[in-house]
């Protein structure tokens, strides 16, 4: 298990920062100037135990969220397989305290998508915690329908935002 | 000096959750002043003409004219820089857009009418208004007290009778002149409609900005013509659904200033604010009494929502609901012996009644659709409520479930709020893919509907009673 995250951890690694590299720059770059190349960082630096990056490296970042269906909140199958993905990790990693993040689609009224993504947010919670992983640990918080990650004004982009999404606090 | 230093600690431990508390909140503003009634010139104390009006056409067609209100003294004021003359015509002319906006009325203003002398306003010159068609006529006239505050009077008149129907006055603080124009507004739609007053009146709502997906969500308030127009947070963190107490002294509104979801009470006053109920739970959709005695919020434990009473001084709290699944929301009759909610009980969102202490549950909509968040008019007459049936949209029912009526067409309109007389709904409406909102209001009859102009995008109107 160890060894599995260790190499999943220095492959991602190497993925993300190819991916930092295509980003945009949000500054203008310093003009070049001659310089030795920079040290090749130690093997052993990585994301810190309990970060979020370390959490996502460990589990994937798919693993890291759960969808629901219109107005629902039950933990399905495909639901079960990645809660137990992140129990896992938590089990492990037995300092780590974590939020769940409730959310909804906007096609409901904004009281109620408050208490429904509190719902969902806690069904995850109930689900984590049948897996043996502490009540303590963690923390629920719902925003409704304030926080969508899609943008759009349909079914695809709606099944997106019904979701749990679980934050690592370290 | 040992004993201070081991309670520093302490202290700044029970300092931080208030400073955190008001950390989203600007400057405090302080009460507003009350608006008091005086006698008029030219009141013989035999009180308004009771008579009918003598127009008997469309209440929608007929014509007012409001000219500028006359003084008796061209004088400084601070309500005005030109003088209490100029300050004559802006009061003609909120009048002019409170009834036209409305769809009140024909009214004309007084940028197209002569200026009436102020010896005239308590008789009217008919010569000069029968020639412009016009069935009403309205004067007013403005006066700059020895303390600074304004007199102003306001006459209604039946042209064909050549009598006044109504006349009333009142002193104002500079700073509440647009007050004197709201009353008299709220005058003549009395007078000729027999409806009671909701002009002057103010709009508690959400002021949005920012893209979809990072909102920022201000707590805003605005006079009902939506002039007068104030922030109170500061849009650090996101704030929803405000609702003004009977006597405008407090709001309740959602806040995550600490990162939850919560209700607080905002005192308008002292610019502090309290948490409604000491938990770690989250805290829902606060409203109040009509007596302002109490408030209704919504909490989730363990995932489960229900609708908990609490004194409007505090104390303990009382849960109303305890079924398993979301009961949320709530709005008291006007006579504060009911409470129409809503619950996802039956396995979709619908509305319930109960008595104000938790009893006698029942649901009260089955219409097909899902019927959300429910408002009791003040009137007692009608419930407003979000209808759902593919889109969403703004109708009303008779408090015994039925006489449903849509009022509105739109993709998204949602949370319905009243207008003091029960006639006018406010809500808004959120645009399909942009996610833009904005306030708008219709009629009880699905007329007259408009989009109200606010400076950013907004939602979550509440709409408070007749100011005191």
């Amino acid at each position: 298990m160890n060894t599995r995250i260790a190499t999943a951890v220095m492959l991602t690694s190497a993925l993300a920062l190819a991916a930092c590299q295509k980003k945009a720059p949000e500054e203008l770059p310093p003009a070049p100037e001659a310089t030795a190349a920079p040290a090749p960082t130690p093997a052993s630096t990585g994301p810190a135990v309990g970060s979020m990056e370390h959490f996502i490296e460990a589990v994937g970042r798919a693993n890291t969220v759960v969808y629901f269906d219109t107005d629902r909140y039950n933990i399905d199958a495909e639901d079960s397989a990645k809660l137990q993905t992140q129990a896992q990790y938590f089990s492990q990693y037995s300092n780590v305290t974590f939020t769940i993040e409730g959310h909804t689609d906007e096609r409901g009224t904004r009281d109620y998508n408050l208490a429904l993504g509190e719902r969902r947010a806690n069904a995850a919670k109930n689900y984590l915690v049948s897996l043996g992983i502490p009540a303590s640990r963690i923390r629920t918080v719902s925003y409704g329908k304030e926080r969508p990650v899609a943008l759009g004004s349909n079914e695809a982009a709606w099944a997106q935002n019904r979701r749990a999404a679980t934050v690592t606090i370290n | 000096m040992k004993f201070l230093t081991a309670l520093a600690p302490l202290i700044a431990l029970a300092a931080a959750p208030l400073a955190a508390q008001n950390q989203d909140l600007g400057e405090p503003m302080g009460e507003g002043q009350e608006v008091e009634a005086v006698a008029v010139e030219g009141d013989d104390g035999d009180g308004p003409l009771r008579g009918t009006v003598s127009d008997d056409s469309s209440l929608d067609d007929l014509g007012i004219a409001i000219p500028a209100f006359a003084t008796d003294r061209n004088v400084s004021t601070p309500a005005n820089a030109n003088g209490t003359a100029a300050l004559g015509e802006e009061l003609a002319r909120v009048i002019t857009a409170n009834l036209r906006n409305n769809g009140l009325f024909k009214p004309t203003g007084p940028d197209s009418l002569p200026k009436p002398e102020f010896a005239n306003i308590t008789s009217p010159v008919w010569s000069t208004w029968g020639v412009r068609g016009a069935e009403m006529l309205v004067h007013g006239y403005v006066r700059a007290r020895s303390d600074d505050r304004l007199t102003v009077g306001c006459y209604l008149y039946d042209m064909a009778l050549q009598q006044r129907l109504v006349a009333e006055g009142w002193v104002v603080s500079p700073a509440d002149w647009r007050r004197a124009a709201h009353k008299c507004s709220d005058l003549i739609y009395a007078r000729l409609t027999g409806e009671s007053p909701f002009f002057d009146s103010r709009i508690a709502y959400i002021a949005e900005t920012g893209p979809k997906d990072n909102r920022t969500k201000r707590l805003a308030i605005m006079d009902s013509d939506g002039a007068n127009h104030r922030f109170i947070t500061t849009g650090r963190s996101t704030a929803l659904t405000p609702r003004y107490s009977p006597d405008y002294k407090q709001l309740v509104y959602l806040s995550y200033v600490d990162g939850n979801p919560r209700i607080y009470v905002y005192d308008i006053g002292t610019g502090r604010q309290t948490l409604v109920t000491q938990s770690e739970n989250p805290t829902f959709a606060p409203r109040w009494s009509p007596d302002g005695r109490w408030i209704l919020y919504s909490m989730a434990v363990g995932g489960n929502t229900d609708i908990y009473r609490v004194s409007a001084q505090g104390g303990r709290s009382e849960r109303l609901t305890d079924t398993p699944g979301i009961d949320i929301g709530g709005s008291y009759s006007p006579d504060g012996s009911r409470i129409v909610f809503e619950s996802d009980r039956s396995g979709s969102q619908q509305i319930y009644i109960m008595d104000a202490d938790g009893t006698n549950q029942r649901r009260l909509t089955f219409f097909g659709g899902r019927s959300a968040t429910p408002e009791w008019s003040p009137r007692g007459d009608q419930i407003a409520f979000t209808h759902i049936a593919g889109d969403f949209n703004i109708a009303v029912m008779n408090p015994n479930g039925r006489g449903l009526r849509k009022l509105t067409n739109g993709w998204q309109d949602e949370a319905p709020t009243w207008a003091p007389n029960g006639r006018i709904i406010q809500f808004f409406r959120t645009a399909r893919n942009t996610g833009a909102t904005s306030l708008w209001q219709v009629d009880l009859t699905g007329e007259n509907e408009r989009r109200l102009p606010t400076p950013v995008d907004a939602s979550d109107p509440a709409w408070g009673p007749i100011l005191p």
